[in-house]
């Protein structure tokens, strides 16, 4: 009963110090700091609505834009997850040949393998370098720009997540998007 | 391109390894002030002893510091319980989460209890701020407190003392180890864009006008505490492969080393108490070497490109990115698919289903074994098991009486050891067989074949380990898969933390006697080749005819 009663009184003490003094104190660090991102790194249009978040992929589909990698919960933010299939499942295969179609890849210019594979949330915000590029001829054709136009925009946005530690430079899809529509900062 | 992620590597294990050594050093301070010395109580065991109330005053043998243990979890499991189940009335509920069905509040309140933070639910689908905060993130505060608190207990009565009192321990592990690591942690994930807000979800509308509701929250406080704490549970449901909860290569860093972090720390905490550094070093050498082997394994069978893709005019150069984020690099997902199953953290950040087969196996290896630096605290008690264990088989080889730091080893206390290790493969395979066996298991699989039975191997594994990751395609919200690992995650957790306090009540009891040249030496070369041969015979083999069904057959059908 003692020990019951030692077991109540310590949950109070770790309920108002742990929970409620430390989740207050790291929201207002983040609030004071970074507002921005502890907000969830919302991009807004003038008139105020939100057009999106620069860490959430959003479907795109229209030949002008660039395209994101594709995702198992059809981008559901409010409900992400991964496919969750094998690596040797047919059912990627079935996916992945229809991808393959939409980007009319070929052996001799064979498809980025992100674009045919989903991410674990569904909603990673980029794709390589390599896969942007391999986008720009549908782009410049779609919006009547030169290629090399569209060629310089994604190297000027690509940038090296983890500097030298990575191989792989990457490249925001909607803030390419953006930077395109000649409404968002190129950022990085 | 073989540079960076041996480079990767060796930063995030040796950098944490060398930042565990002075944690070590602090964490022996809060947790045991006074020593070997019986002076008077410094001013936070004062104050402890104070909010715990007179019981906590009194020092407690081996029996009342397991019931304090369980009484503390037991009150842990009610208001969690409580709260998940009454949420639909409670505050902090912007997004107006509704109630949950009973056996997945069972199954939840058990999981993040007992330290596993196995999800059955989807965060941002299911559960309301308060319910993330107040019920789950309280939890991974105590319940890793719980841990911390044992192993000070246990390596108190290795060396002799009386074991402390729990009530005053978990107060010194929640209050002066692991909240001023988490707040620091939050801070740098905060900085790093994390979110932390207690708006509700934000309603998009596209570049290309679809509506996109945007699911949001308190999110770096909740997720450094998950990392810390081998907790693992997280606040979004695929966890840190979502871009809030891991939004850059930096953040990935951060949250990997806080993996590995307190566990690694733990066995200097061991060794400081004990008194035997030069043992704790053996220790550490041998869980470090044990997990570098896999993710050696992890990362070159990750290297293989998706199998699926093999017929289709796919590029074939990058590895398997199917379940994987771009912006952590090449060998994060494989990196730290071994840590966090390596030390009972469960957390992923990459989806482990989708890993190729071997790679797979490798996250299903570490939970099988359980030890190499494990959960916080409960992984170095799960290694004093397997000593106690290595040290009786030696003993039996030279033929003299099996000695532990002067303690001897005798029926008894092996008899304990082996029923807590033997548990741990009974919960695992017991479980497999009767789930892989019925419809319970095989009416829910994401996938045909043998990955159809690692989805239920490594369930079961995961309950039972206390890890908490998953071959998340299985659809296990459902009431035997609830009921089930719900029972097997609470016995899994208090058998091997009693049993251990128990073999220590009975050591203690004993004489100690002074170690001589007849005695095996805890602190060389030849120890550590008995306690990795111990744990690989016992630990691994355990399990190797349920791998070669699952993810072993699945490489050599399906991968060329």
């Amino acid at each position: 009963m003692e020990a019951l009663l030692a077991s109540v009184r310590i949950t109070v003490a770790t309920m108002a110090i742990c929970v409620a003094g430390y989740a207050t104190a790291v929201w207002a660090v983040g609030q004071a700091i970074t507002p921005e991102t502890a907000d969830g790194s919302l991009i807004t249009r003038p008139d105020g609505t939100i057009i999106g978040s620069r860490l959430i992929a959003q479907p795109f589909s229209q030949p002008k834009y660039f395209w994101p990698r594709p995702s198992a919960v059809d981008y559901n933010a409010a409900g992400a997850g991964g496919s969750n299939k094998s690596p040797t499942s047919p059912d990627l295969t079935d996916r992945a040949r229809e991808i393959v179609a939409a980007y009319r890849a070929t052996p001799e210019n064979p498809l980025p393998a992100e674009l045919a594979a989903a991410s674990g949330a569904g909603l990673d915000p980029h794709i390589s370098e390599r896969a942007a590029l391999y986008q720009a001829a549908r782009i410049a054709e779609a919006r009547g720009l030169a290629e090399p136009e569209v060629e310089a925009l994604v190297h000027r946005m690509a940038f090296a997540p983890g500097g030298f530690l990575t191989t792989d430079r990457i490249v925001n899809v909607l803030e390419l998007n953006l930077a395109l529509d000649g409404t968002g900062t190129p950022q990085q | 391109m073989l540079i960076q992620p041996i480079l990767f590597v060796v930063l995030i294990v040796g950098g944490t390894a060398l930042i565990s050594w002075p944690l070590g050093r602090y964490m022996t301070w809060a947790m045991d002030p006074q020593g070997a010395a019986s002076g008077r109580p410094n001013a936070f065991t004062r104050l402890f002893q104070s909010i715990g109330g007179s019981v906590s005053a009194r020092p407690q043998d081996w029996k009342r510091y397991m019931v304090s243990i369980l009484a503390f979890n037991v009150v842990m499991f009610v208001v969690t319980f409580s709260i998940l189940a009454l949420q639909q009335y409670l505050p902090l509920n912007p997004d107006g989460k509704e109630a949950l069905e009973g056996s997945l509040i069972f199954n939840t309140a058990a999981s993040f209890t007992s330290n596993t933070n196995l999800q059955h639910y989807s965060g941002e689908v299911s559960l309301s701020y308060l319910s993330q905060l107040a019920g789950l993130m309280w939890l991974q505060f105590v319940s890793a407190a719980t841990g911390i608190a044992a192993l000070a207990a246990l390596a108190r009565g290795l060396a002799g003392r009386k074991l402390g009192n729990f009530f005053v321990d978990v107060q010194r592990a929640s209050f002066l180890v692991l909240l001023p690591v988490a707040f620091i942690v939050a801070i740098l994930l905060v900085v790093g864009g994390m979110p932390m807000t207690f708006n509700g979800a934000a309603v998009a509308t596209t570049l290309e006008g679809v509506q996109q509701t945007i699911a949001r929250g308190p999110v770096a406080a909740f997720v450094s505490i998950k990392q810390l704490g081998t907790n693992g549970g997280g606040f979004f449901g695929p966890n840190s492969t979502h871009p809030l909860e891991n939004p850059s290569f930096w953040t990935n860093v951060v949250e990997t080393v806080s993996i590995i972090l307190i566990p690694m720390a733990c066995v200097w905490m061991f060794g400081r108490i004990v008194g035997r550094m030069r043992h704790a070093t053996v220790i550490f050498g041998v869980m470090l070497v044990l997990v570098l082997l896999r993710v050696a394994g992890g990362i070159w069978f990750e290297s293989a490109p998706t199998q699926a893709f093999a017929d289709l005019p796919i590029e074939q150069t990058t590895g398997n990115l199917e379940g994987k984020e771009l912006r952590f690099g090449a060998s994060a997902g494989p990196l730290w698919s071994v840590l966090t199953t390596s030390t009972s953290n469960g957390s992923v950040n990459a989806m482990h289903d989708s890993l190729n087969p071997l790679a797979g196996m490798m996250p299903m290896i570490g939970m099988w074994l359980n030890e190499d630096f494990g959960g916080v605290g409960v992984g170095m008690i799960n290694m004093f098991l397997y000593i106690v264990v290595g040290v009786f088989i030696a003993g039996m080889m030279i033929g003299r009486t099996p000695e532990y730091l002067g303690w001897r080893v005798e029926a008894r206390e092996v008899k304990f050891a082996i029923l807590a290790l033997l548990a741990h493969g009974l919960f695992i395979l017991g479980g497999t067989a009767v789930f892989a066996a019925t419809p319970w298991g095989a009416d829910v699989l994401n996938n045909v074949g043998p990955h159809g039975f690692s989805e239920i191997l490594y369930e079961f594994s995961s309950a039972s380990a206390n890890n908490g990751s998953g071959f998340e395609g299985l659809g296990d919200n459902t009431v035997p898969w609830n009921v089930a690992t719900g029972i097997v995650m609470l016995l899994a957790r208090f058998i091997p933390i009693i049993l251990p306090l128990a073999i220590v009540g009975s050591l203690s009891a004993k004489r100690r006697s002074a170690e001589s040249s007849g005695t095996l030496s805890v602190e060389g070369g030849t120890f550590a080749t008995m306690l990795a041969a111990t744990i690989l015979v016992v630990g691994a083999l355990t399990f190797f005819p349920a791998a070669t069904l699952g993810p072993i057959a699945e490489h050599f059908i399906y991968m060329n």
